[in-house]
């Protein structure tokens, strides 16, 4: 075997932290990794957040994130230990040796240079290239990532291009210099499955066509499985697995790695529609003040008491604009909202509060969600005492059989959102809603912000507490998974319009009509060869038309 | 029409809005202030037939409204009126102290401006290392001493110890332009050191809140060094915050150096506005109020205008 490229041994990387009301003191982040990168091959380094993946893909560059620095063991890249490089070393290996592709290509972009100057800046820095042939290189590489116009796409501004057009510049601006090595740290998850299956294939190809090796950084295992050779399961700092990425998705010897691997296998019976509808939404039309086309257009569901309505659908769909509708945020243009038997006021101020008591919402970000200063008890007491007027022991009765009911327990009651795991947070929203005795919740993304397997957690939970209080969902998301483990009626929604509706078996099975078909098999299978699978088949029924 | 357009025009309509009303406030604050400006001008032993007479030919009895309206127009066309207690015509007398003023504030600008973000720009690349900690010291001090203490302390090293300039800064239309810039010397000097503080900390602030952007982290990870990442890629996207405080102390420059110019003796707008509010001499406080006005909310508008346009999302429109 060769030298490898890459070659990281007993890599420990610490970081300074300063909680409040203590003293500053060093944690660690990463305790100990090992392993190899041979040229041209493609590491996954897998896990959830705080798992260490992204600080050990930015180690390989001799950089971390605000406090962090390395604090033990080796880097060795093309043969030299970084850490015992020096600056003028380390600024040649960034963005000549190994480059780097960002999640948020919208934010890693400068919004005032346009996109061609910021593709080829390192490449004309680092001396690799002329500017006119890194130009032309950049090109030759918008045209290989599938950007359309690709002669002319480099001379807009970011702002000008869409997400998926700007991560696939990205990776162009990562691989223009002439990279050994790319660290691509989840390129794809902030992207709806449609674009990402583009996006995937893409740098998959890019990376087989260069000869680059890559470090594939994700919290999405069926993701990674599509693009590596070899896969790292990180936990908390530490290998969990380390193996090729046969063995860690058919053959997983973890327990860890094993509930990765079966993560959303949640299964929910539909239930048969029973009564009279909670919500009805009847041709609803809306769209933004200001604006001249609508965003929702004539748009009709229903959600039966004690059931859940999955609202689907990629960005820019309306879904969430349905939600504003029904809250009363954004009064339609036409239509009306019936909500338990009462046509609701369009507008927000003409609602009553039995009506806001009754139809509550959760958010996807729990922690912008909750005020910073306010105990748990306080969040979730704050409904207790406004609908119904309870205070004292019997408040604190209350909160804690709440706090019992989303698995959290009485000692939580003291405890201040920023002690809480992103999880916890979005329990105790949860626990908020609930404590207003609602008819209905609607849920914006809940599991949206959450790793795998803490968002199976809520869903879990969601579903528990969905038998205990009889109350009714609907749930919004983009995530085709979540939608299949928990609803029981699905409305597909694309370009404002709801283009598939009904129960889920029947949502769910042939025949689609072609966004529904193209939406399910875009979602990424925990299989090997599932991309190539796919994207043969787009090209054999297109190949067909 | 595109937005930016849209954008602008408002912009300038709302300040010449804004200057209209203006107008109106400093026409009716010195409508209103104490003391009779015809009784003034012929002194304690005027007979009232005098007075009457002077009044009239004022016009001061004809009503308020009318008054303004002659006042507003003229001043539109570049006639500010006759000075009451000299008869001059005071277009022409604040022409060449308005030039005065500007001919200052112009060489102050040209040094503090640049040295301002330069200290600025200095100061983030060395975050609180011992450059930034001097840079801001030394700012900090030049802005919390009053400006008359600084003009006379340098006044008395510069011009009476060391001889260097002169301590008076008189100029006339005979001195060549290294002579002129001699004589102000010492003025331009204060006035750098009190607007440099407040200029060089929002750079400083503005560029380390653009520093926090992830497109910093993109630019250092192609290997850029520190100077790099600050002129290429934090600077473009500082220059709104940057140009509102810029444009706020040259506005200073302009209408705040009424204590520099009458240490220095400098014949400016600032000393001819002071000699007229205490002989009371009404037209010429209204005019120069509105050349202030209209220089501060001139040098706002230009700010909030070059906002507009270096934002590359109005620029450049999907």
């Amino acid at each position: 075997m060769s030298e490898p490229l890459l070659k990281v041994r007993g890599l420990k990387i610490g970081a300074t932290v300063y909680p409040p009301g203590e003293k500053p003191h060093d944690i660690d982040i990463v305790h100990g990794v090992d392993f190899d990168l041979q040229p041209g091959k493609v590491l996954g380094l897998i896990g959830e957040s705080g798992a260490g993946k992204s600080t050990i893909g930015l180690a390989s560059m001799a950089y971390g994130r605000g406090g962090v620095k390395i604090t033990g063991g080796e880097v060795w890249v093309n043969g030299r230990d970084i850490m015992k490089s020096d600056h003028g070393d380390i600024r040649k290996l960034r963005g000549g040796e190994v480059t780097y592709v960002s999640q948020s290509a919208a934010a890693s972009f400068n919004p005032a240079k346009k996109i061609i100057d910021q593709v080829v800046e390192a490449a004309v820095e680092q001396k690799k290239f002329s500017r006119k042939d890194a130009e032309d290189r950049a090109r030759v590489l918008f045209e290989k990532l599938g950007l359309p116009d690709p002669q002319n796409i480099g001379d807009r501004y970011p702002h000008q291009v869409s997400g998926g057009q700007l991560q696939r510049c990205m990776t162009a601006l990562a691989l223009c210099p002439e990279p050994d090595l790319v660290v691509f740290d989840e390129p794809t998850t902030a992207l709806d499955v449609t674009t990402q299956i583009d996006v995937l294939m893409a740098i998959k190809e890019a990376i087989r066509d260069t000869g680059v090796a890559a470090l594939y950084i994700t919290h999405d295992l069926a993701v990674v499985a599509q693009v590596s050779d070899d896969i790292m399961v990180l936990r908390m700092g530490n290998t969990v697995e380390y193996g090729t990425v046969d063995q860690i998705i058919n053959n997983p010897q973890e327990e860890y790695t094993q509930a990765l691997v079966s993560v959303r296998s949640i299964e929910h019976e539909e239930k048969e529609p029973k009564g009279d509808p909670v919500l009805s939404v009847r041709n609803i039309t809306a769209r933004y003040k200001g604006t001249q086309f609508d965003v929702l257009h004539n748009v009709n569901v229903d959600l039966y008491p004690g059931q859940t309505l999955a609202v689907v659908g990629e960005s820019g769909s309306g879904k969430s604009t349905l939600a504003r509708v029904i809250t009363g945020l954004l009064p339609p243009r036409e239509g009306e909202i019936e909500f338990a038997g009462r046509i609701l006021s369009p507008d927000l101020a003409g609602r009553s509060r039995e009506d806001l008591r009754e139809l509550q919402m959760i958010y996807q970000m729990a922690d912008v969600a909750m005020n910073p200063r306010q105990t748990v008890g306080t969040i979730i007491g704050r409904p207790l005492e406004f609908y119904f007027g309870m205070k004292g022991a019997e408040k604190r009765q209350r909160i804690i059989e709440l706090l019992d009911e989303i698995e959290l327990g009485e000692d939580f009651i003291d405890r201040y959102p920023a002690e809480l795991s992103g999880g916890q947070k979005q329990r105790v929203c949860i626990a908020r809603s609930l404590a207003a005795k609602p008819k209905m919740i609607i849920c914006d993304e809940v599991t949206s912000a959450l790793d795998p397997l803490v968002a199976d957690g809520i869903l879990k939970l969601l579903l528990e507490l969905q038998k205990i209080e009889d109350v009714a969902f609907l749930f919004i998301t983009h995530d085709l998974a979540t939608v299949k483990a928990i609803s029981d009626n699905i409305a597909v929604m694309y370009q404002g319009k709801v283009q598939r509706y009904g129960g889920k078996t029947k949502v769910l099975s042939p025949p689609f009509d072609d966004y529904t078909d193209l939406l399910l098999s875009s979602v990424p299978e925990m299989r090997l060869g599932w991309l190539e699978d796919v994207i043969a088949n787009r090209k054999m029924e297109s190949a067909g038309n | 029409m595109p937005l930016i357009i849209k954008l602008l025009a408002q912009r300038i309509a709302l300040g010449l809005i804004l200057l209209l009303f203006v107008s109106g406030l400093i026409f009716a604050g010195t409508m209103i202030l104490p003391g009779d400006v015809a009784q003034s001008i012929l002194g304690q032993s005027a007979t009232p037939e005098a007075l009457a007479n002077l009044r009239a030919e004022l016009g001061l009895n004809d009503p308020p409204l009318q008054r303004y309206i002659q006042w507003l127009g003229g001043a539109m066309t570049g006639d500010l009126g006759t000075a009451l207690t000299s008869g001059a015509d005071i277009t022409e007398s604040i022409g060449k102290r308005l030039s005065n003023t500007l001919f200052l504030a112009f060489w102050a600008a040209i040094i503090a401006v640049p040295l301002a973000i330069f200290l600025g720009l200095l100061a983030v690349r060395f975050k609180d290392r011992w450059p930034d900690k001097m840079i801001s010291a030394v700012t900090l001090a030049s802005i919390s001493i009053p400006e008359f203490l600084i003009g006379y302390v340098l006044m008395y090293l510069i011009a009476v110890k060391l001889r260097w300039f002169p301590s008076v800064a008189m100029i006339n239309d005979g001195m060549s332009l290294g002579e002129k810039l001699g004589a102000i010397a010492l003025p331009v000097t204060v006035l750098t050191l009190v607007v440099l503080a407040h200029m060089m900390r929002m750079t400083r602030a503005a560029i380390l809140n653009v520093m926090q952007s992830a497109y910093i982290e993109t630019a250092e990870l192609k290997g850029l060094n520190g100077f790099q990442v600050i002129f290429r890629h934090a600077f473009p996207n500082a220059i709104a915050p940057i140009v509102n405080v810029v444009m706020l102390n040259l506005a200073y420059l302009v209408v705040g150096v009424v204590v520099i110019e009458v240490v220095f003796v400098y014949p400016g707008m600032g000393q001819y506005l002071v000699d007229h509010v205490s002989k009371r001499d009404v037209p010429v406080v209204q005019a120069c109020g509105l050349i202030f006005a209209a220089v501060y909310i001139g040098l706002n508008m230009t700010a909030d205008i070059v906002a507009i346009l270096s934002n590359p999302r109005l620029r450049h429109p999907k």
